[in-house]
């Protein structure tokens, strides 16, 4: 679960601005709705104001993952021309907008019902172990964070999790602690199935498409 | 089993590119032109003709459901609304469309868009969905490149655009009237209906929402025929072909374009090697995403997938989002985690629902633990009865069927566990 939105929190930085080149994306973001109808682009510069803390946050010491400073909700207002507490509503609404700060890696549980029967507590507890911290907390040299989040829609691949835009699938408690080792050293992980499944076929070779199968090489 | 030849999502799993060239080559965007020159007349007799119902969850006959939109284009533009919010448990279908099948969705966004007299879609996809809304992007970006997008798409006549919303982690989103607010800019918290968003939608200009599945397997229909569509399935009221999701206690999990109307027996064995620990193994499952009630071994026996057999058992096909559980499951706990996922998804604007959702959660918990009176068993079932049909959207049922799922079929269970907690007291 998210961390309560605190707009005078002492970690909160006095001001925020787009960088020029997120400025660039705000503004085609901003494009793609009728005139008038900016307020529809708040998703998308929220979205790209977290992205740009976390760039931002992988060259800082200790590094840091992506949030959004209550700054960057009140130049957002700005931009848009709408009151600034229409923005905090949004922000604070969807639990993908980070209100507070959060690790560079955000280990995101999916631990409902079909995860849960395909036993996503131990790789909670593997992750747990490994990193030696609890849900909610963030490691000391601020590279993970992990939280608990709902139903995230890859179920027949379960026990999965999500780690800042990614997901990997199929887990076991040891290749969820081969990716957190990969994060750590600097490296990107292979994403999606950890056991080389493709996507949602079934792991015992697909049932359907046998031909497109053999084409692909894929069995 | 359904054959190969009558798939339409021949590349679900993504074993051939998803670019328009290898889409291309699997038939997408053949003809596309000669369907809107018929007219919109057509293409909703077309899908009218075909039987398909809405894949979202309701099962609302799609045609029909078009055939709502205002008949002339007046002041206000029309819209078109992809939901790609996919987040009800069990439920991963659509992930795929968007990864591996994305043209079919924006051919299918273009036919009816057209056929509904709107000019521009918006496709909502669920902010955790980064890679496949990103892919759908990509493959927008190829098809305006191509002229099959933008004006005079595909060359039709007709100035289409399509633009892709990302959410950002709210299930109650998938609800069409708070996934409008939610492009618009707003907390996803739904409408009061009326206005439907036929009248009033986005931008209170009138509005069609409609599911991923839904819209990708429309461009197959019209050049197959509507009729080729209806001739599969159990009946004409279940008809065609569907993507079932099947997860949890199975030797292999899947995604399968099947039959409408398979028995469940058959997917499961066919399909996903069996039950673990074989059919007799079966405890129950939940046949179309968390809020579908769920069923025991013996109606899983002979039950058909579709709409109307799964209703006639007090449960529905919902998204198709399979959930089976062998003799292992905690059966409570696993309806108590999905009362949890209400409760945090409840977006908190009715009493009955924000509150309830909670309270729900809370005894359920203590249900789990056997800490309980069997009179709490009652008052479990009169609560849900109290939120179900008394709130704004649908989200409050969803709560409320799981445990009227769990106390229908398993309140043997749900007794035992008290009474062993008691003597363990």
């Amino acid at each position: 679960m998210k961390k309560p939105f605190d707009l005078h929190a002492d970690y909160q930085p006095e001001s925020f601005v787009f960088n020029k080149a997120y400025q660039g994306l705000a503004q085609d973001a901003i494009a793609r709705y009728p005139q008038e109808r900016q307020q529809s682009a708040v998703m998308p510069l929220l979205d790209l104001a977290q992205r740009q803390v976390a760039e931002e946050g992988a060259k800082a010491t200790p590094v840091h993952g992506g949030w959004i400073p209550r700054a960057a909700m009140d130049h957002i207002a700005e931009v848009l021309d709408m009151p600034k507490v229409k923005v905090y509503e949004v922000a604070s609404f969807y639990s993908m907008y980070n209100t507070a700060p959060v690790g560079q890696h955000l280990v995101q549980f999916c631990t409902t019902t079909p995860c849960w029967l395909c036993g996503s507590a131990d790789i909670v507890n593997a992750c747990k172990d490994h990193l030696g911290i609890g849900m909610g907390e963030t490691t000391k040299d601020g590279k993970f964070s992990l939280m608990e989040v709902e139903c995230l829609g890859a179920c027949v691949n379960a026990p999965m999790v999500q780690i800042n835009d990614d997901y990997y699938e199929d887990l076991t408690p040891a290749s969820m602690v081969e990716v957190l080792e990969t994060l750590a050293q600097g490296l990107k992980p292979e994403i999606g199935s950890q056991t080389g499944r493709k996507a949602s076929m079934s792991a015992a070779g697909p049932t359907t498409l046998k031909e497109e199968a053999k084409k692909a090489k894929v069995v | 089993m359904l054959s190969d030849k009558d798939r339409i999502f021949t590349n679900i799993y993504g074993f051939e590119g998803s670019d328009l060239k290898s889409a291309k080559k699997r038939g997408d965007w053949s003809k596309t032109a000669s369907f809107i020159k018929k007219d919109r007349e057509w293409i909703i007799e077309e899908v009218k003709a075909s039987g398909l119902r809405g894949r979202g969850g309701a099962g609302f006959p799609t045609g029909l459901k078009w055939s709502f939109m205002p008949k002339t284009l007046g002041e206000r533009p029309h819209y078109l609304v992809i939901n790609a919010d996919e987040s009800e448990p069990g439920t991963c279908k659509d992930r795929d469309i968007l990864r591996n099948e994305p043209h079919k969705l924006i051919e299918g966004a273009l036919l009816a868009g057209f056929a509904m007299g709107a000019h521009a879609a918006y496709i909502y996809v669920r902010g955790e969905f980064y890679n496949e809304g990103s892919a759908l992007w990509k493959a927008i970006h190829e098809a305006y490149d191509a002229g099959l997008l933008g004006k005079n798409a595909a060359k039709s006549g007709w100035d289409f655009d399509i633009v892709v919303h990302r959410g950002a982690g709210a299930y109650i989103c998938g609800e069409e009237t708070a996934l409008i607010e939610s492009i618009e800019g707003k907390k996803g918290q739904p409408r009061n209906k009326p206005p439907f968003p036929a009248m009033a939608g986005l931008y209170s200009c009138p509005t069609t929402v409609n599911n991923v599945e839904t819209i990708a397997v429309v461009p197959t229909i019209l050049r197959r025929g509507g009729k080729w569509f209806s001739g599969l399935g159990l009946n004409e009221k279940n008809a065609g072909t569907k993507l079932f999701c099947i997860s949890g206690h199975v030797n292999n999990p899947c995604n399968v374009e099947e039959e409408m109307g398979i028995p469940l027996k058959e997917l499961i064995e066919k399909h996903c090697g069996g039950v673990r620990g074989g059919w007799d193994n079966l405890l129950a499952v939940i046949p179309g995403g968390s809020s579908t009630p769920m069923l025991p071994k013996d109606i899983c026996d002979t039950i058909h997938m579709d709409f109307d057999s799964l209703r006639e058992v007090g449960t529905g096909l919902g998204t198709a989002g399979i959930i089976v559980m062998d003799k292992s499951t905690d059966v409570i706990q696993a309806i108590c985690r999905l009362s949890q996922f209400y409760m945090h998804e409840s977006c908190g604007q009715c009493t009955p629902c924000r509150e309830g959702t909670g309270w729900l959660w809370r005894v359920m918990k203590r249900m789990v633990q056997g800490n309980a009176t069997v009179e709490e068993i009652d008052m479990l079932f009169e609560v849900t009865k109290e939120i179900e049909g008394h709130t704004i959207c649908a989200l409050g049922d969803a709560a409320a069927w799981p445990i009227q799922g769990l106390i229908k079929h398993f309140r043997p269970e749900m007794e035992r566990r008290i009474m062993e907690y008691r003597k363990a007291a």
